[in-house]
């Protein structure tokens, strides 16, 4: 570890996870937080259990805003885990001087999310603080959610098993960047920030058999395969064609150097199935977003990685990204 | 006509069918070939585009790439990159500098390490940006500590020349410029401290193209007459390089040795006029530019004409700003990696203890070095 903690220790990559292992898995060891899921699994597998804090700048960005964000973020990582988002938490730290009237406009989205995922605020906490010891509103929220679909784990895939992604990928990600400062973009994106559980719902209602699911927040789609490759020691070979990204944010990406695969998502997730339930899985994600895709498929060719396959036959390792993301010179 | 849309500008050189196209090509020409050839793409974007292609899968095998010194990034020695860290802790300073710079661990650590100390660090996309900076922070003193090759050092002269026009007091220039055509010439002609030898594997280079957009072909006209050696200017998308390596490998066919432009939608032979008269306007050649992984290299490095001393973070600061030259690594070979002789995963420390996250060497620290490039794209498939 560094001496001091540095923006790319929270950048769901690499350094982040040695974050996470060499000081919070070291004290807080127990077998449900070594599970590392979205959601932790309790009470003999009838309840899931996350948390999420949001700190996102600017407060407002194109397609939503840091309230939307806070329940999206805590109701999707429920959702991943095959559960009913029923009871949340919302705490807030808010800087001295913030404006009421953008905190009730915060707080009014959070509202409508919550009736999206059937959900309710029981629990809260308000925190206003000296002007400079935050970035105007930080919000943290507590989930619990009702596990309607038991069994999803990120060790189980399996030689012949398919990976499907439920949008076109890098939209929040490519959205803040263009919208913070210093970067002077103007563009028509927004981001893909929504509340998954209608499609989780949807996915179960059809009969399909959900091996893996996991929304590509932080580290993006990247980081998902590589902990799955990981978690299951299995190759993933992605067919990189496949892989939905909108010509906008493949635009961000090409000017400023980043790849769609390594951006943060905050409505997308991948889906691992059977090869059996690879079609009629596809069609239930094609009914809410026509980009939807088969990505992937898993082998045994390089255990614990991911290949990205081009159309002209060559071959690379995908790896989780690393550092702070950040444009490249020339 | 069609508007012109942002994908049109990679799209088709991207094509799948028109790369295999061009290894079929590369191929029937290379078996004529009576030895094997080593081609240097110079630039650190040829480097990324390369790699994260997977073009070397594409070459037959008496065709090989040798990765050259063209990141600004990698080939800053470590004391200058201790420049930036002290500028950046002194007070009422706010340090300005380009993306993956602020990611480089001098020997007091990174920029991103300042910033996590309390240091006022940021990264901007168009150095530009520092005039908004400047006048939103009147109180402060804004460093634009500049870095890159011919491409990037017309925008600092804008800067400078705005900084001048504007009458701004309150922002600062550390140059970190460099050229392309001198350390070239140093790679042919040098001797290897590791293994004190003159030797280099280098039989034809790929042209830095985006610096031939403001500098022009013309930069490279000596290679070919002076040295032997073909120059290709290429472009940096993959059908770009295929291309490239396909009029390289053709010039070896047919026995010439030329200059030559694959890259004609934006390089011409003379290059951006009013780019280089800025240029020259406001820097002159240092005599000795120290470049990390190859040591001192003549001619090679620009600073501000001492006119403009009073914009110069180098001149006012020089008190705090430290001068020993720090070496590199023991067991880095970086030098020998960009001569050619050898390849990253040659060297002992490579993905043990030299990775991106805790880089030792020039050539692991940005996307663009070869170590980081073979560490990330992993050519082991």
């Amino acid at each position: 570890m560094t001496k001091n903690i540095t923006i790319a220790h929270g950048n769901g990559g690499e350094e982040n996870n040695e974050l996470i292992k060499n000081i919070f898995y070291k004290h807080f060891e127990n077998d449900i937080l070594a599970k590392s899921e979205d959601a932790a699994v309790i009470e003999d597998g009838k309840l899931a259990f996350t948390t999420d804090s949001f700190t996102v700048s600017p407060l407002f960005f194109p397609g939503g805003d840091i309230g939307k964000l806070a329940v999206c973020g805590t109701c999707n990582d429920l959702a991943m885990m095959g559960a009913k988002p029923k009871y949340i938490t919302c705490s807030v730290i808010i800087e001295e001087g913030f404006s009421t009237r953008e905190l009730e406009k915060v707080v009014r989205s959070m509202k409508k999310e919550l009736e999206i995922n059937g959900a309710m605020v029981v629990s809260g906490d308000t925190k206003v603080v000296p002007k400079g010891s935050v970035d105007k509103l930080f919000i943290n929220t507590t989930g619990i959610g009702e596990i309607e679909y038991s069994g999803i784990s990120a060790s189980k895939l399996q030689e012949g098993m398919s990976i499907l992604l439920s949008r076109d990928i890098g939209c929040h990600g490519a959205t803040i960047f263009a919208a913070r400062e210093g970067i002077e973009l103007e563009s028509s994106l927004q981001t893909d920030c929504a509340s998954l559980y209608p499609q989780v719902k949807a996915l179960i209602d059809a009969g399909i058999n959900i091996v893996a699911m996991r929304d590509a927040t932080r580290g993006g789609v990247s980081a998902v395969l590589n902990e799955w490759a990981k978690s299951s020691d299995v190759c993933i070979e992605v067919n990189e064609e496949s892989i939905p990204v909108q010509e906008e944010v493949k635009g961000i990406c090409e000017m400023l150097g980043f790849e769609a695969m390594d951006l943060a998502n905050e409505g997308t997730f991948v889906l691992a199935v059977s090869k059996e339930d690879e079609t009629k899985a596809l069609e239930v994600l094609q009914s809410t977003h026509a980009t939807s895709a088969l990505i992937a498929t898993v082998s045994q060719q390089h255990k614990g990685r991911v290949i990205l396959n081009s159309s002209w036959g060559t071959k690379r390792f995908l790896d989780l990204p690393t550092g702070e993301l950040l444009p490249r010179i020339c | 006509m069609a508007e012109l849309e942002l994908k049109n500008l990679y799209d088709d050189f991207r094509n799948g069918k028109t790369l295999q196209a061009y290894a079929k090509i590369i191929a029937e020409d290379a078996a004529k070939l009576e030895k094997p050839i080593n081609i240097m793409e110079v630039c650190g974007g040829h480097t990324h585009s390369i790699m994260k292609f997977g073009l070397p899968q594409l070459m037959p095998e008496n065709i090989n790439f040798i990765h050259g010194p063209g990141c600004p990034v990698c080939i800053m020695p470590k004391e200058r990159i201790d420049h930036a860290y002290v500028l950046a802790m002194q007070k009422d300073v706010i340090l300005v500098t380009l993306g993956d710079m602020i990611k480089v661990p001098g020997s007091n650590g990174s920029l991103q390490d300042a910033r996590a100390k309390g240091a006022d660090v940021r990264f901007v996309y168009s150095p530009m940006e520092c005039l908004k900076i400047a006048q939103e922070n009147p109180e402060k003193t804004v460093i634009f500590f500049a870095i890159g090759f011919e491409t990037t050092t017309p925008m600092t002269a804008v800067l400078l020349d705005q900084v001048i026009k504007q009458e701004i007091e309150n922002i600062l220039f550390h140059i970190n410029h460099v050229t392309v055509p001198e350390v070239m010439k140093e790679l042919i002609d040098s001797r290897d401290i590791h293994v004190d030898s003159y030797n280099n594997k280098i039989d034809a280079f790929l042209g830095p193209s985006h610096v031939s957009v403001i500098s022009g072909a013309k930069i490279y006209e000596e290679f070919p007459r002076d040295y032997n050696r073909p120059v290709v200017v290429s472009g940096f998308e993959p059908v770009d390089v295929m291309q490239g390596i396909s009029m390289v490998v053709k010039q070896f066919v047919e026995g010439r040795c030329e200059l030559e432009i694959q890259y004609k939608r934006v390089v011409n032979h003379e290059g951006n006029l009013n780019s280089q008269k800025l240029m020259q306007t406001y820097f002159d050649k240092v005599s000795l530019f120290r470049w990390r992984g190859l040591g001192n290299v003549p001619n090679s490095g620009l600073k501000l004409k001492e006119a403009f001393a009073k914009y110069d973070a180098e001149v006012i600061y020089e008190e705090a700003l430290p001068i020993a030259e720090i070496e590199d690594h023991k067991l880095c070979i970086c030098g020998d990696i960009l001569r050619g002789m050898a390849k990253p995963p040659e060297c002992t420390i490579f993905g043990t203890a030299c990775k991106p996250t805790t880089p030792i060497g020039s050539c692991m620290v940005s996307s663009e070095g070869a170590c980081a490039a073979y560490y990330k794209y992993g050519n082991l498939i």
